[in-house]
């Protein structure tokens, strides 16, 4: 969910799961977690079982009756050729913002963590867009990269370059890909710059004693040391550009020129809202469902590895 | 003094370069806001502040019309951004703590059926369940309200994750003092967990402020009417396909107001906010 | 003020027992205290005095009322807790003052009480800090503090001291003591450090695996241990224990090295029992060489302690042998020399059972 930071499972074996001294009341816990809990059942478990559900069975046009059809939603989904052009779209996109996220991130943490001149100043400089909404970033992009307003779009043109992303797919999707990196590498510095003051400097001062140079030191120091960082950046990464950039993509081209920029999760958007068609959206939203709970489970897996050989 | 070699400059210029791809887009569009639509539109906009600042975030504000079309006032879509954020966060934080608290502290059968039931909510993003959401909610008679654009957002997880393992971190002494002073579990909650968990409440709040306030895919399925509008989702409305022939003054005044208080919070509580986000991923 | 009755009472947490029937009835004003090692069960009674653990079989009486299933803060008790569990975010008055509010006491008069509180046990430049702010040894003033402004029945307190440095401890140890004596509440306190037992109690229990293995003033459990783990576990350093057989006469103890220990009294009734003999290192003397009756050891270490000297001397069978000394040492290592128990301290036990034989 969009900037709430939802990823990493915090049930991890160093925290008991109950404390030994608790109150002894009867029905103020079930009082306490009414409220969470309805919500929950309504807007999160009756809607996913809705989808399940929808996923499915056909309706006919009227909305009236519903047929149960076995996974026949699924197979038009994945057997359709847009689909998976969306499923290409998609992996394409999220793999270059999460590496351009990360690795620009990692860069400017590693400089902003050395020992110079301001810098604090240049955290407090780089970690606030990370108060962007996507699609604001993704309108400012477009001040700038707009083939007629926007002061690069016209350099770019006046180059001689035929700069227009309202028209050419390629390049409507690196101006996604930049605006949703653009807009992400903030949180990636964040916890790249927690990674490595938690990395102690006692370890970096016998490494220098060690005679490593700065660039030797960095790669088998504290890359490896960083990893579990970089390991959850990923994860989150991932799931920003599957899921938080709809409104980068909204906002900047609608999935188009033709289907160029259409993502998996704009193509939920477009086949349920647009196109109001229940059964393929709802097939698709369980897919994405399915998608989601993999990715926890990887993070999961990681978790207990490291709890095992830390 | 030893010479300034090139080498003990490149970190310098490296971060001032990055500041400035983060900067100069902001300052485009501040520029932007001071100037007229036409000297916008026609690609012509200088690097220095114009004299129509003032007229433009009046314009803006007031939502009167620019030389193109009506939009909603700013003021309505930044009401109901803030309504909309404060009810997310303010809501997130009031029932996950509750409910951590009852997970925490109480010992009770099926507890451990809730804890996996919320725990769930961590895999059903809204976007992908998005349109069985939008029924309910429909069926509800939610469309255009406050309550639809807030409660559907407000179960988390990650809140009641985050109080419940700070909870397990109160000692199991204090409790029993408490006990013995005579606290019940209502009084305790009030007198000593609430004020202990100050700094994660405000962390937490920091958070979802800016989570509620940048919303986007909720607020375009669930709003229909201007007066509903939030200003995230407006300004690209006002964009529309983004021609050249466009109130740019307008929309860039727009931008800039939509981006100052999510930007104000995290700039003025800096350091609750780099906790907040911090500890809400352990 | 009140008395504390326990009556037969036991823990179970399953089926693993962890009070195994305990009875004492504390009087009023008295202060008790629990010792043992640390599992012997003797912070889990305490609880379930406060109220913080249910109670499997037996009563709990606090003034004549059975409290059995009174909820802590109807028990009239107060506290003070090992870490002190002093409210972070509270200053030092509010601490004190909170259970006095909750219990709906008027204004005026928490800030008498705890102002009266605050002198007995100068804190009172400190009532506006936070716990933070305080030292050690102010933190656990403030804990007694909000026991002493409640005027409970009984006072509970769970090893108050351990986490102090020593030097506090032995001062705080003082001020209980005064604290106590002025202010006569029944108070139950529990330890696992005979030094703080032996000064501060009235009587003390001395708990192992659940069970009283005595109760006595603390003299009483010095001089006439009632079982080899009391002997062991009070006094320092522990008391010397060899294998003993009584003679057939009754008149004497064997020893196995050959040593013949004349008994103060006669007891033909146990002649020829196998028994444990117990020695206090203080009570051995340096005595004449070849003197009959006495031990010939030879030293292996001596700590010299200053105001006495521990000798860790060796017996010819290969068992040790503690000797206590007034004074700084007259003795070398590898020296050998004799000594013999002092008149009337010779303690014997059942070999088998451990209890103390009469």
């Amino acid at each position: 969910m969009a900037g709430e930071g939802w990823r990493r499972l915090p049930l991890t074996k160093d925290h008991p799961l109950q404390r030994r001294v608790t109150f002894d009341n009867r029905l103020l816990p079930y009082l306490l977690l009414a409220p969470q809990v309805a919500v929950t059942l309504v807007f999160f478990i009756w809607p996913a079982a809705n989808a399940i559900w929808q996923s499915v069975h056909l309706q006919d046009a009227f909305g009236i009756r519903s047929e149960f059809v076995w996974f026949e939603n699924f197979t038009n989904v994945l057997g359709d050729p847009n689909y998976l052009d969306t499923l290409k779209v998609t992996v394409v996109f999220s793999l270059a913002v999460t590496v351009l996220a990360m690795g620009l991130a990692l860069l400017l943490a590693v400089l902003a963590d050395s020992k110079i001149k301001g810098a604090r100043a240049y955290k407090t400089l780089l970690i606030w867009p990370y108060a962007l909404a996507p699609a604001v970033a993704a309108v400012l992009w477009m001040f700038i990269f707009n083939p007629d307003i926007g002061s690069f779009g016209r350099a770019l043109r006046a180059l001689g370059y035929d700069w227009d992303y309202r028209l050419n797919g390629g390049q409507a999707l690196t101006m996604v890909i930049m605006a949703a990196s653009w807009k992400q590498v903030s949180y990636n510095f964040i916890f790249f710059l927690a990674g490595l003051q938690a990395i102690p400097r006692s370890v970096m001062e016998a490494a220098s004693i060690d005679g490593a140079g700065p660039v030797r030191r960095f790669w088998t120091i504290t890359f490896p040391l960083l990893s579990p960082t970089t390991f959850f950046l990923l994860v989150v990464d991932m799931v920003y550009a599957f899921f938080e950039t709809f409104g980068t993509i909204h906002a900047l081209t609608q999935g188009g020129p033709g289907k160029a920029t259409e993502t998996l999760i704009f193509r939920v958007y477009q086949d349920g809202v647009v196109n109001n068609d229940l059964g393929g959206s709802s097939a698709q939203s369980v897919i994405l469902m399915v998608i989601v709970i993999a990715l926890t489970a990887v993070q999961f897996r990681f978790v207990e590895r490291k709890v095992h050989y830390s | 003094m030893k010479p300034t070699r090139f080498i003990d400059l490149l970190p310098h210029i490296v971060l001032i370069v990055g500041v400035l791809i983060f900067a100069y887009p902001i300052y485009v569009t501040l520029i932007g806001s001071t100037w007229d639509s036409g000297t916008i539109g026609r690609g012509g906009l200088p690097l220095w502040p114009g004299g129509q600042g003032l007229t433009n975030y009046a314009q803006a504000w007031v939502g009167e019309a620019g030389d193109r079309a009506m939009y909603t006032p700013v003021r309505t879509m930044m009401l109901n951004s803030l309504v909309m954020a404060l009810s997310i966060a303010l809501g997130k934080i009031a029932i996950s703590i509750l409910s951590a608290y009852a997970v925490a502290f109480f010992r009770f059968p099926l507890r451990m059926a809730f804890f996996w039931l919320i725990f769930i909510t961590l895999m059903l993003p809204v976007e992908v369940r998005i349109i069985p959401t939008y029924k309910v909610v429909a069926d509800l008679g939610l469309i255009n309200s406050y309550a639809g654009l807030a409660i559907p957002l407000i179960a988390s997880a990650t809140a009641t994750l985050l109080f419940r393992q700070f909870f397990l971190t109160i000692p199991d002494e204090l409790l029993e003092a408490a006990k013995i002073d005579g606290a019940g579990p209502v009084r305790f909650f009030i007198d000593v967990v609430l004020p202990l968990s100050r700094t994660n409440i405000a962390a937490l709040f920091v958070i979802l402020f800016i989570y509620g306030w940048n919303q986007y895919l909720w607020p375009l399925l669930v709003t229909s009417s201007g007066d509903m509008e939030t200003i995230v989702t407006g300004i690209t409305k006002m964009i529309g396909t983004g021609e050249s022939a466009n109130d740019w003054h307008i929309i860039m005044a727009t931008t800039v107001l939509a981006m100052l208080p999510p930007v104000a919070v995290v700039v003025f509580m800096q350091r609750w906010f780099v906790k907040g986000l911090v500890d809400s991923e352990k | 003020m009140a008395t504390v009755e326990i009556r037969n009472v036991r823990k179970s947490y399953g089926p693993v027992e962890a009070i195994k029937g305990i009875d004492i009835a504390i009087q009023d004003g008295e202060f008790l205290v629990l010792l043992g090692p640390s599992g012997c069960g003797k912070s889990t009674l305490l609880r379930m005095v406060a109220g913080l653990e249910g109670i499997t079989g037996g009563e709990i009486a606090i003034g004549g009322r059975v409290v059995n299933h009174l909820d802590p803060k109807d028990r009239d008790i107060a506290m003070v807790f090992q870490n002190y569990a002093l409210y972070p975010h509270m200053t030092v008055f509010d601490n004190m003052a909170y259970g006095l509010k909750i219990r709906g006491i008027p204004k005026a008069e928490i800030r008498a009480r705890v102002d009266k509180a605050a002198t007995i046990l100068e804190l009172g430049r400190f009532l506006d800090r936070r716990p933070s702010q305080l030292s050690g040894g102010q933190r656990q003033r403030v804990a007694m503090g909000r026991a002493i402004v409640r005027e409970p029945a009984a006072f509970l307190f769970d090893e108050p001291l351990s986490n102090l440095d020593a030097k506090l401890r032995t001062q705080m140890r003082v001020e209980i003591k005064r604290l106590q004596d002025r202010l006569g509440i029944t108070s139950l306190y529990v330890t696992h450090d005979q030094v703080e037992a032996m000064t501060l109690a009235d009587r003390i229990l001395v708990m192992n695996h659940g069970v009283a293995e005595q109760i006595g003033t603390p003299l009483e459990v010095y001089q006439r241990p009632a079982s080899l783990f009391v002997a062991g576990f009070i006094g320092s350093p522990p008391m010397n224990v060899l294998d003993g057989r009584i003679d057939d006469r009754g008149e004497a103890v064997l020893l196995p090295g050959g040593q013949r220990l004349a008994l103060p009294q006669p007891r033909p009734t146990d002649a020829g029992r196998p028994v444990k003999l117990g020695i206090r290192p203080e009570h051995m003397a340096v005595a004449a060489e070849g003197l009959s009756g006495g031990f010939s050891i030879e030293v292996e270490l001596v700590e010299a302690l200053g105001a006495d000297t521990v000798v860790y001397g060796r017996l010819p069978d290969g068992e040790s042998l503690l000797v206590r000394m007034a004074g700084i040492p007259t003795v070398r290592e590898r020296d050998r020399l004799t000594v013999t128990p002092q008149g009337g301290a010779l303690h014997l036990f059942d070999a088998v059972t451990g209890r103390r034989v009469e």
